[in-house]
């Protein structure tokens, strides 16, 4: 297998030349990095004696660490040189690896090689991008690395590039982008040259100086980096009370409050016990609060030529560029408690991140993570791009506004009651622009914007209890994720019609979309 | 006032059945899920001497005996029917579903038999799309029928795809 490997990074257009590449030096230390730091650990655990009595010197110190082991055992010699060995093997190994780990851009798709004895090639086409993540941990930031994640759909099939220069993978995200919009090729040479802040990247790194200046401001600027960034209006910015205000009014703060009153009830009553078992609970809750704050606080969202982009987190960053018609679904939710302060929380569905890959799937299905009617209505359009804006804004206003004109949506019969109580006269729907809107929920007020073009199938259900009050419930089928687009109670008439529709309208607007893409017929 | 649902009325569906051989599957399904709990239930009397689980067992009785009678009714109640860009279904009696599927939706087919269905020669079609609650499934059809609506659905999503 002959074939050269390029390595010149500074050039913006570099990366998606169709040429092989390398990944960033410190590749191999990052990705061991968490190896490392276990190995590490075990040292430590096991010579902590040793180290106490290194800086304290305790008289009584218990001879019993491997160390002493190995000295009783007249074995000092073979244990460093196996040491060294095994070190040596280590930085061997992921020399090797970093060696035998390429990618390469082409006009067809993204390839990936790696592994030493396992040979992995992994392929995503460009015409099946689901979007694009970069990912910066706090570990590669001092390095000055990210992780590009093209996201495609189907389970585990997303290909990681980790670790790239973090300069050049905007670059590099958008040009993959902008390939798979299927730009000419000739645009791109003006693109890439505009695309370098300053020119001489070179130049800069050869300094300790530089390379200290780039990574101190690597971290004080915000997560994107991207040149061509959105108009300003469009970016929703959060306000760090209202996001505070939200978690402590969330399901995990109530059970916050249940477990502190266990607590203090068992301490009261002598039974400390109870502390030892509830005490890492409330420690994981307040981890889970720091997370989330720190992970929402620096959440933005911007429209792009080449689709949305929502960017999230403190110390680790990731931003995604999903392109458009890669959304799914859109979902608007309230809990109760939020309802006196009308905060939303936006989520999306789409095929790259199904349910329960990772925690962080939570975090990238949540495109906002609080946010004032207001704030909805301006990430609405970025998350729907197709539909109509007057119409999108009466019906989002119509659904988060308890006093506007509820005319646009259908409603529930009065005889809906028997089985939603609260929420019967707020259950419905309504289809406008090719776009399917779903409201119901009490306790949760949901509303769902479906593309017709983006779902599934559709079905209308009639058990023994909603025929006796001639009722019925739709649901339209959506790839996983944590929305889901249901009318639990509605008339059987207003169902089959709902039936009928959706059905002609999910043929009709996908159809529409095709002449968009005639090479993707056939082929996929 | 009830009324039942009928979600292809506008359309004049002509349904097509499922074989007449399935309501077998369906009465065999019936018998081995009420003998297994009656089983459990029989030994939790007997052996365990749990009074109470006379009351459980005179219960799977009846259902069983109901399941066994509405067989051929919900044998009848499966439906299909092809429209020209989407495959309609419909199931159950007392919880009926209507599923509408556009042909361009489908990612993959399978056909599936189990061992009673190999007695009778009857399969069933499953029809997957990328929504895991999709469920869309056509059981009871003869081999014959069922080979042949896997290569006219295929064929048809061809023409149709849509991607994701």
């Amino acid at each position: 297998m002959t074939r050269t490997v390029s390595q010149t990074y500074t050039e913006a257009t570099g990366l998606a030349d169709g040429e092989w590449h390398r990944m960033h030096k410190a590749t191999p230390l990052l990705r061991g990095g968490i190896a490392i730091v276990f190995v590490a650990g075990i040292i430590i655990a096991n010579l902590r004696e040793r180290i106490i009595n290194l800086f304290l010197g305790t008289p009584d110190y218990p001879s019993g660490d491997p160390i002493d082991a190995i000295v009783r055992h007249n074995f000092v010699w073979p244990a460093i040189g196996i040491a060294v060995v095994v070190i040596a093997a280590c930085v061997g190994v992921f020399a090797l690896s970093w060696r035998v780990q390429t990618f390469r851009v082409t006009h067809q798709a993204v390839e990936l090689r790696s592994g030493i004895l396992r040979r992995q090639e992994r392929k995503a086409r460009l015409d099946r991008i689901q979007g694009i993540n970069v990912q910066r941990p706090v570990f590669a930031r001092i390095f000055g690395a990210a992780k590009l994640e093209i996201v495609v759909a189907g389970h585990d099939a997303n290909l990681y590039l980790s670790y790239l220069p973090s300069k050049v993978t905007e670059t590099l995200r958008r040009e993959i982008l902008r390939l798979a919009s299927g730009v000419r090729a000739s645009d791109q040479a003006e693109v890439g040259q505009a695309a370098v802040p300053g020119g001489a990247p070179a130049q800069r790194q050869s300094s300790t100086l530089g390379i200290l200046s780039d990574r101190v401001d690597e971290f004080v600027s915000p997560a994107d980096l991207d040149p061509d960034a959105a108009p300003p209006a469009t970016i929703v910015r959060m306000h760090p009370g209202r996001l505070a205000g939200s978690l402590l009014l969330s399901v995990p703060t109530l059970v916050m409050f249940a477990v502190l009153i266990a607590m203090i009830a068992g301490a009261s009553t002598g039974r400390l016990w109870l502390i030892i078992v509830i005490f890492p609970m409330v420690l994981s809750l307040g981890g889970l609060f720091i997370r989330r704050f720190s992970k929402a606080l620096r959440y933005n969202i911007a429209g792009s030529d080449q689709g949305v982009r929502i960017g999230f987190g403190l110390l680790t960053t990731s931003s995604e560029t999903i392109p458009p018609r890669r959304i799914h679904a859109v979902e608007l939710v309230q809990p109760l408690a939020w309802r006196p302060f009308g905060w939303w929380q936006m989520r999306m569905n789409t095929a790259g991140h199904t349910r329960g890959k990772n925690s962080a799937g939570e975090a990238r299905t949540t495109t906002l993570p609080v946010g004032s009617i207001r704030d909805v209505q301006r990430v609405l359009p970025l998350l729907l791009p197709g539909m109509n804006d007057t119409l999108r804004d009466a019906i989002a206003h119509a659904g988060m506004d308890a006093h506007a004109d509820q005319s646009v949506f259908s409603s529930a019969p009065r005889r809906g009651a028997w089985l939603r109580p609260f929420s019967w006269r707020k259950t419905g729907y309504t289809i406008a622009d090719g776009v399917i809107v779903l409201r119901h929920g009490a306790v949760w007020r949901r509303i769902v914007f479906v593309p017709l073009a983006r779902m599934q199938s559709v079905e209308v259900e009639q058990g023994p209890a909603r025929r006796i009050l001639d009722l019925s419930s739709a649901d339209v089928h959506l790839i996983d994720g944590p929305v889901h687009a249901k009318v639990p109670v509605m008339d059987t008439r207003a169902a089959e019609e709902l039936f009928t529709l959706v059905s002609a309208g999910a043929i009709a607007w996908a159809d529409a979309e095709t002449p968009h893409r005639p090479d993707e017929r056939g082929e996929s | 006032m009830s009324q039942r649902l009928d979600a292809a009325a506008l359309d004049k569906a002509q349904w097509r059945r499922v074989s007449p051989k399935y309501v077998v599957v369906v009465i065999v399904g019936s018998l081995i899920g009420g003998i297994v709990a009656a089983a459990i239930a029989v030994f939790a009397w007997l052996v365990l001497h749990w009074w109470w689980a006379w009351i459980a067992l005179v219960i799977i009785a009846v259902i069983t005996i109901v399941q066994l009678i509405i067989a051929p009714r919900r044998a009848r109640a499966i439906g299909y029917f092809l429209r020209d860009d989407d495959l309609l279904i419909r199931r159950g009696i007392m919880f009926q579903r209507f599923v509408a599927v556009p042909y361009g939706r489908m990612q993959l087919l399978d056909i599936e038999r189990g061992p009673i269905d190999r007695m009778l020669g009857l399969a069933e079609l499953r029809f997957v799309t990328a929504a895991a609650s999709s469920r869309v499934s056509i059981p009871g059809l003869v081999d014959s029928d069922a080979a042949w609506l896997r290569d006219r659905l295929v064929e048809l999503a061809e023409s149709r795809r849509s991607g994701l």
